[in-house]
């Protein structure tokens, strides 16, 4: 492990971003500032490329690396021998990405991924794609053939620039061992600056083999990526008036929040002018959800109040958001009375989808200060806090257990929220059991809600949680829990990250919620498709607590409400990965809905009203 | 919390099987405003919908191995309708000048123009202004059994026969679309066996930087006149 290399860094990150790259005199050049981040305060001698590539990263602060060995990538990971740069290897390249991209999310650093050339890169796409999709700082580090054969279709070789130019936000192919160390420095810093997204090296054999002594300078983004912090002042002021003469002020507090670090700042604005707060998903934790302005999180599984306020707002104050037609659900009945203040670091966001009367393109958190500066008077929203409370009262988030029904899901969740403190983690794969987890699981935290969003990729828990444990070990905080929900179909796609959990004995437990379906497409059968179960009922699945065995981890299954309690305080006190297959009520659906396209003010309560 | 209390919890009500309280849509009071596709609020009217409208976006690129695949990839995944794109070099090395026409609406062309200078390899980028001056080349080749109508009416556009055969003429043609496109209708009557068009390249009038935020030089250097 890594700690004396690790948070050296974390005074200046930013540092001098746009100013002048790094390389102007090139990667040997006196340079004090670089020379201080090293962990030893002298650059890092090199001899090979792969050398550089590693002193690159361990000069950024990186700690901590997931990926899967192969040929091209051989060289990177003989220099990864000895590093200070603690590596995991998983058991798909998939999970790499994904690990990756949850360490990244609840360390606030880009997490870093290996593969090597051809399927290991292809393999990695799905990961890449997710992180893009959600925004989060990610470096992936490909191996590829070696130059000369580039282009040849050699063994192994995918155009992996050209496959993953789409689902980053950059992506460089390595020309020179010269070199190697700067790009891969550049890829790392760049994945983090302005709006975060994951970034890409591609390093063919002959430049991570090649001799070198250039030692890499200094990362840096390149010119002109990390964008001013500061909105105009006019268009503050402007915004600033509008919220002030709302009736109906709501905050939409969106993953920018979180990636900004303004989580802080954003619960300051909102609880100073008392202005109601819903979230998007990947906002969660941005605002306590305990807090009486709180009205959790909007959208298609939303809830009925966050929804009902959505929809009749007048002055919606969006911070950090790309309003998601997950969230917007139809654009046409998105808040249609409001005037929209929107929040952004990237410009392209903008009315993008829905149209900003007050643009404020900066840091999130920066930006929430001017204007707390600029608002003089709150809103006067007395009536409008009553009917938001109301709403709470009217569309309370409630499941029934009926004793002739089997175990519900939502009652696993809750059971977990109990028995666990606030700063435990939670991950999820995609479908029901994730709208469970973010619906009746009381989030208070910024990240500690690790979830695949905007690519929506089954499968995303399990690697993730191996990915968020190890980071909160890193971070110092082994006495975190984490818990993955997962579905039993997501489950079955990533299962075999649970050997990476055993082996590197990592403290996690899975909650499996079991329905033997692909649990949201048959709910959308049954709503749309008149119940044809096509493709969507598995009848059968294996037995995941004899599996969890198998692999060597704590294996349990759980039938009745009774045993739910001693399973999960089993599973939180064992120490090491644990595995509850809960087998819950088959027919269950997730609910309120708001059909795909329909207005968020329309949301169902029950199946038949979809 | 032990785990004890867990189980021994209320469990929550509901209204029966796959259900939650509360009004159904129909009873619950909705608003009247409505948006647009573009997200506008139409009620009150911010504005009508757009109409799209052609115009010409330049940009300045580094010329790196990929920049190309980028804008034209950046292009095709959000389904912006282009109709040409040119690229060729400046007189500064390592830059490119990159120049599209695109049918769009207004927010369709900010989003072009706010997309494209997210690229890493972008240096400014924008919509050159109505003024600018364009033009394209344009390669035609017509059956050659009429040699002096060919060139006749080749003469009349300007144009210029590059290759002259008993049976193919191949005229080149260069201008500003409207002019081209008569050019073509005018040789239509030879009969065109093949065509091929540049797509419109363009630079800004006057003093006016063609991709907005150009600084003199990005693009071409010496930016004085050269005397020797």
């Amino acid at each position: 492990m890594s700690d004396s290399a690790a948070h050296q860094r974390e005074d200046d990150p930013d540092a001098e971003p746009a100013s002048g790259p790094a390389d102007a005199d090139g990667p040997g050049a006196a340079d004090p500032a670089g020379e201080e981040n090293r962990p030893d305060g002298e650059p890092t001698e090199v001899s090979t490329g792969a050398e550089s590539v590693v002193a690159a990263l361990e000069a950024a602060g990186a700690e901590t690396a997931f990926g899967v060995q192969g040929g091209a990538i051989m060289p990177v990971y003989d220099a990864l021998y000895g590093s200070s740069i603690r590596h995991l290897t998983m058991a798909h390249e998939q999970g790499a990405a994904h690990a990756a991209d949850a360490y990244g999310v609840v360390t606030g650093e880009p997490g870093l991924c290996l593969a090597t050339s051809g399927p290991g890169a292809t393999n990695l796409v799905t990961g890449i794609a997710d992180a893009d999709m959600d925004s989060d700082a990610m470096l992936a580090l490909t191996g590829q053939v070696p130059t000369e054969f580039v282009g040849n279709d050699a063994f192994q070789e995918t155009d992996t620039v050209g496959v993953t130019r789409p689902v980053t936000k950059h992506n460089y192919f390595a020309g020179d061992a010269d070199s190697v160390g700067d790009v891969v420095g550049e890829a790392f810093a760049l994945s983090k600056v302005g709006r975060p997204g994951p970034t890409l090296v591609d390093l063919p054999k002959d430049v991570t083999l090649d001799d070198t002594d250039e030692s890499p300078g200094e990362a840096a983004a390149p010119a002109g990526t990390d964008p001013d912090p500061y909105a105009r002042e006019d268009a503050v002021e402007a915004a600033a008036r509008a919220i002030e003469d709302a009736d109906r002020p709501l905050c939409l507090f969106g993953g920018g929040v979180i990636k900004g670090e303004a989580s802080d700042v954003a619960r300051e604005f909102a609880r100073t002018y008392e202005i109601p707060v819903t979230t998007t998903m990947p906002g969660i934790g941005s605002f306590p959800e305990d807090d009486e302005l709180s009205l959790s999180w909007a959208g298609m599984h939303g809830t009925g109040y966050a929804n009902m306020a959505i929809t009749h707002t007048d002055c919606l104050i969006a911070v950090g958001t790309r309003f998601d037609d997950r969230l917007t659900g139809g654009i046409d009945t998105f808040a249609p009375e409001a005037e929209v203040v929107h929040v952004d670091i990237d410009p392209a966001e903008i009315s993008k989808n829905v149209y900003a009367d007050y643009p404020l393109i900066g840091d999130a958190g920066t930006v929430l200060e001017q204007l707390n500066e600029a608002i003089h008077e709150a809103p006067d929203a007395d009536e409008w806090r009553e009917r938001c409370q109301e709403w709470k009262e009217t569309y309370p988030m409630t499941y029934s257990t009926p004793d002739d029904e089997p175990l519900k899901p939502q009652f696993v969740v809750e059971a977990f929220d109990e028995a666990t403190d606030d700063d435990t983690i939670v991950t999820t794969g995609v479908g029901q059991h994730q709208m469970w987890a973010s619906q009746f699981w009381t989030y208070t935290e910024p990240r500690t809600w690790v979830s695949s969003h905007g690519l929506g990729t089954m499968g995303y828990g399990v690697p993730a949680a191996v990915g968020a444990r190890v980071a909160a070990d890193a971070m110092g905080e082994p006495d975190r829990d984490v818990v993955c929900f997962d579905g039993d179909g997501s489950f079955l796609m990533t299962m075999q990250e649970l050997s990476v959990a055993v082996r590197e004995d990592l403290d996690v437990t899975i909650a499996v919620l079991n329905n033997e379906y692909i649990g949201m497409v048959r709910q959308w059968q049954d709503a749309f498709f008149e119940g044809r179960h096509m493709a969507s009922d598995y009848n059968w699945m294996p037995e995941f607590d004899k599996l969890a065995e198998a692999f060597g981890a704590l294996g349990i299954r759980v039938d009745g409400y009774d045993e739910v309690a001693p399973a999960v305080e089993e599973a939180l006190a064992y120490d090491g990965p644990a595995v509850i297959d809960f087998h819950v009520d088959p027919e269950e659906n997730v609910l309120p809905m708001v059909p795909s396209g329909g207005a968020n003010g329309r949301f169902a309560l029950t199946e038949d009203q979809l | 919390m032990s785990s004890e209390d867990a189980s021994g919890e209320e469990r929550a009500s509901g209204e029966g099987r796959s259900g939650m309280p509360g009004p159904a849509p129909d009873e619950r009071p909705q608003p009247e405003g409505r948006r647009n596709l573009e997200g506008h609020r139409i009620d009150p009217v911010v504005e009508a919908e757009h109409d799209s409208r052609r115009a010409v976006i330049s940009a300045l690129v580094e010329d790196e191995p990929g920049v190309l695949a980028r804008v034209s990839g950046l292009v095709s995944r959000r389904q912006f309708n282009i109709e040409s794109l040119t690229v060729g070099p400046t007189t500064v090395e390592g830059h490119s000048r990159i120049t599209m026409v695109v049918e769009e609406t207004d927010p369709g062309i900010d989003q072009i123009e706010k997309q494209m200078a997210k690229l890493k390899p972008v240096i400014s980028v924008g919509e050159v202004s109505g003024s600018a001056v364009t033009s394209e080349l344009v390669l035609l080749k017509v059956h050659g059994e009429e040699p002096d109508k060919v060139h006749a009416i080749a003469e009349m556009y300007d144009g210029e026969a590059l290759d002259a055969g008993p049976e193919t003429i191949t005229v080149q043609l260069t201008g500003d679309e409207s002019k081209i496109d008569d050019a073509i209708d005018a040789f239509d009557q030879f009969g065109i066996i093949e065509i091929a068009r540049t797509g419109q390249t363009a630079l800004a009038r006057g003093n006016i930087p063609t991709a907005p935020g150009e600084k003199p030089g990005t693009a071409g250097e010496p930016t004085t006149p050269n005397t020797q």
